[in-house]
């Protein structure tokens, strides 16, 4: 999407005023339906953002959020630039959160730092494993790794209910939960690491998964503009046929993204799971992948803008869950109905724009994305 | 062994009432994916389908109302998705996303602010619903062993919607395979170049299907806010359009398979509820999930090739532009 869709126009252009525009109609519409429901958009933006951002507690909890996003938004960024659309993340988190579970509930012995090591690479293992099979599938069989993944995100949430029902149920609880993580199974949170430098901030659940979601972000940068194997992504990603002919293997490029991207997501679970509930739950994820997609999109597959998109999606649920509290008609769906539009203008809708306006700047024909 | 029967009867019965939703978005993703647009949006139309349905027969208490509702409802939505995917050529699998997630966030906006009863339309007395028909003859026939139950049990007593969708699937066979519409819309999806060079509209082709998907899929809603329950509940349609989407893949995108897998997967999900807690003789106690499970992992294993070959319309998802 972003590669080809660049063309021959400047930087500033491309990848800063028509996503912004196209964000901006989004909210534009979204702001339509607020007035359709009786309330003021003006009034929600202003509660939305003094909820998000006007104090240390909320900001704690819009990293928190945020967090989240980038994981699963890398998750469907890191596919794109293979030209694959990763829409698993739903699926690959929920296993994340097992491969978590798995690791706390049967290494509970060992020292903490390692334990919390092995969990992250349970997470992000188990994501990849549950994202290895579409990718190969699509590799190597033909199928497509759209309609694959869907069915594997049905497929998850029918293993982990079965898991939570029967085998992996907390024996004394009614509710769908496994036994609670020991202790040393715990990732610290902000306020905890600021309190030790003598910074206080109150208690959220923002927690130092967001530094690993800023490292695989850098992460994510460094692989697909610094390396060989990012430069194979982004030729596979533009043109599979010229990456053939260069003797690059499309296959095993397919199956390394939907790895990468499933690992992502699996460790998005390290937020929720091992940040926060500190057991696992049935349908954590709460529709994480699908914003992760709208999180890809608006920020072009790159990581800044993933993180930046993220950042704002952030704002969005915190401010959201503020807004439900003051004006009852805005319940929280009223930010997936925003998400929605954002998917909509920002991704299938992103050319709306781009010529367009492109004609009346630069006065000369633009090439068309095909 | 009696046993058996009354349950295999019930389970049939009920299967058939829930394949009706499947098979209506299964043919809508029929029309739309033979003629080259990818649709994933199947389940965002048929929710706010339903909640179209469920809100316009609240007001009007009659059920066709409520269906007209929500065809138009879903037609608008389809028309996005093929303004986005025939015009703007985006990505239509991105553009089904976007209808999904959307109509699941403005039902429940919509239905909360309208209704304040946490997204639920209000209950709908008998005669706002799709009622149940006994069909000549049934009562009569009811004694007879098995062709009598077979008829009176479960082919009569549906709603006018379940023989509607039961219809649609020869109509559909006769379009796609015996009339000029039908081939154009096929070769659209296939080779649109010639279809063009034949000096067809493309473009016209596709809104064509992408607004009988819309129609489909609209009754499909209806169905399940107005016949199958007495109103719009928050997310009810919960993945059906993604099994109807299997279903569709299943069938290799023909029209009387696509009849046989809902009826499969309907009855699967059937059985899966009967089966909850039940320990069957050798086997034991097999999990819900197990059996809800099957539609997705028999569907990945078809398109991985393992058991025949599902080859989706050659042109699906690609947009098309004259000058290529």
């Amino acid at each position: 999407m972003s590669a080809q869709a660049r063309g021959e126009l400047p930087l500033w252009y491309s990848a800063g005023l028509v996503p912004v525009l196209n964000v901006a109609c989004a909210f534009l519409v979204a702001g339509l339906v607020v007035l359709a429901i009786g309330a003021s958009p003006i009034d929600a933006v202003r509660i939305l953002l003094r909820g998000a951002l006007g104090s240390p507690y909320g900001i704690g909890y819009t990293l928190y959020y945020a967090t989240t996003f980038i994981f699963t938004g890398l998750a469907v960024a890191i596919a794109f630039h293979a030209g694959h659309f990763n829409i698993g993340g739903e699926g690959q988190s929920l296993l994340g959160g097992l491969g978590i579970a798995l690791v706390v509930l049967n290494l509970a012995f060992l020292p903490s730092p390692l334990l919390i090591l092995l969990t992250i690479a349970g997470a992000a293992l188990l994501g990849a494993a549950w994202a290895f099979i579409p990718g190969w599938l699509q590799a190597y069989r033909g199928s497509h790794v759209v309609i694959t993944t869907i069915m594997f995100n049905f497929l998850a949430f029918g293993l982990l209910g079965y898991l939570l029902v029967g085998p992996m149920k907390r024996p004394d609880s009614m509710s769908l939960e496994t036994l609670p993580f020991v202790e040393g199974a715990r990732l610290f949170r902000a306020d905890e690491i600021l309190g030790w430098m003598g910074i206080a901030m109150p208690r959220t659940p923002l927690n130092l998964s967001f530094a690993l979601a800023l490292l695989c972000a850098l992460f994510t940068w460094v692989l697909v503009w610094r390396t060989r194997l990012g430069y194979e992504i982004r030729t596979v990603g533009a043109n599979p046929t010229a990456a053939h002919y260069a003797g690059i293997s499309s296959k095993r490029i397919t199956v390394i993204v939907m790895l990468m991207g499933g690992a992502f997501a699996g460790m998005m679970a390290t937020n929720e799971i091992l940040g926060v509930q500190q057991r696992l739950i049935a349908d954590f994820t709460a529709g994480a992948g699908f914003v992760g997609i709208a999180v890809a999109l608006m920020g072009r597959g790159h990581p800044v803008g993933i993180v930046l998109a993220s950042l704002l999606f952030g704002v969005l649920y915190q401010g959201g869950a503020e807004l439900a509290f003051d004006m009852p008609l805005m319940t929280k769906d009223m930010i997936i109905v925003i998400q929605g539009l954002v998917i909509l203008f920002a991704g299938a809708l992103e050319n709306m724009f781009r010529e367009r306006i492109a004609g009346w700047i630069f006065r000369k024909p633009v090439e068309v994305a095909p | 062994m009696i046993e058996f029967v009354s349950f295999m009867v019930v389970a049939l019965d009920s299967a058939v009432r829930l394949s009706v939703p499947l098979l209506l978005a299964c043919l809508a993703g029929m029309y739309s994916e033979r003629a080259g647009i990818v649709d994933i949006g199947l389940e965002g139309k048929m929710l706010v389908a339903a909640f179209a349905a469920g809100v316009t027969a609240f007001l009007v208490p009659n059920p066709w109302v409520g269906m007209l509702a929500a065809i138009a409802v879903a037609v608008l939505f389809a028309l996005i998705h093929g303004y986005a995917s025939i015009n703007q050529r985006g990505n239509q699998i991105v553009s089904g996303v976007a209808i999904n997630v959307l109509a699941s966030g403005l039902t429940a906006v919509l239905g909360n602010a309208w209704f304040r009863e946490g997204g639920r339309t209000p209950q709908l007395p008998g005669h706002a619903r799709f009622q149940e028909i006994t069909l000549p003859g049934a009562d009569l026939v009811k004694d007879v062993p098995f062709l009598g139950t077979l008829y009176s049990d479960i082919i009569s007593g549906h709603s006018a919607p379940v023989y509607l969708c039961i219809l649609a699937v020869p109509l559909t066979w006769f379009v796609f395979y015996r009339t000029r519409f039908g081939l154009r819309l096929r070769a659209v999806g296939e080779n649109p170049h010639a279809v063009d060079t034949a000096g067809i509209s493309v473009m016209k082709m596709r809104y064509g299907a992408v607004i009988i998907c819309g129609i489909l899929c609209g009754m499909a809603g209806a169905y399940l806010a107005i016949g199958q329950s007495a109103g719009f509940n928050n997310d009810m349609t919960a993945g059906k359009g993604f099994i109807a989407l299997a279903a569709l893949i299943f069938a290799k995108w023909r029209p009387v398979p696509a009849l046989g897998a809902c009826f499969l997967f309907g009855l699967l999900d059937a059985v899966a509820i009967r089966l909850q807690g039940v320990a069957l003789p050798m086997i034991g106690q097999v999990p819900v999930q197990a059996i809800q499970s099957l539609p997705y992992i028999l569907t990945v294993i078809l398109l991985a090739g393992f058991i025949g070959k599902a080859i989706p319309p050659r042109a699906a998802g690609m947009p098309y532009s004259k000058d290529r």
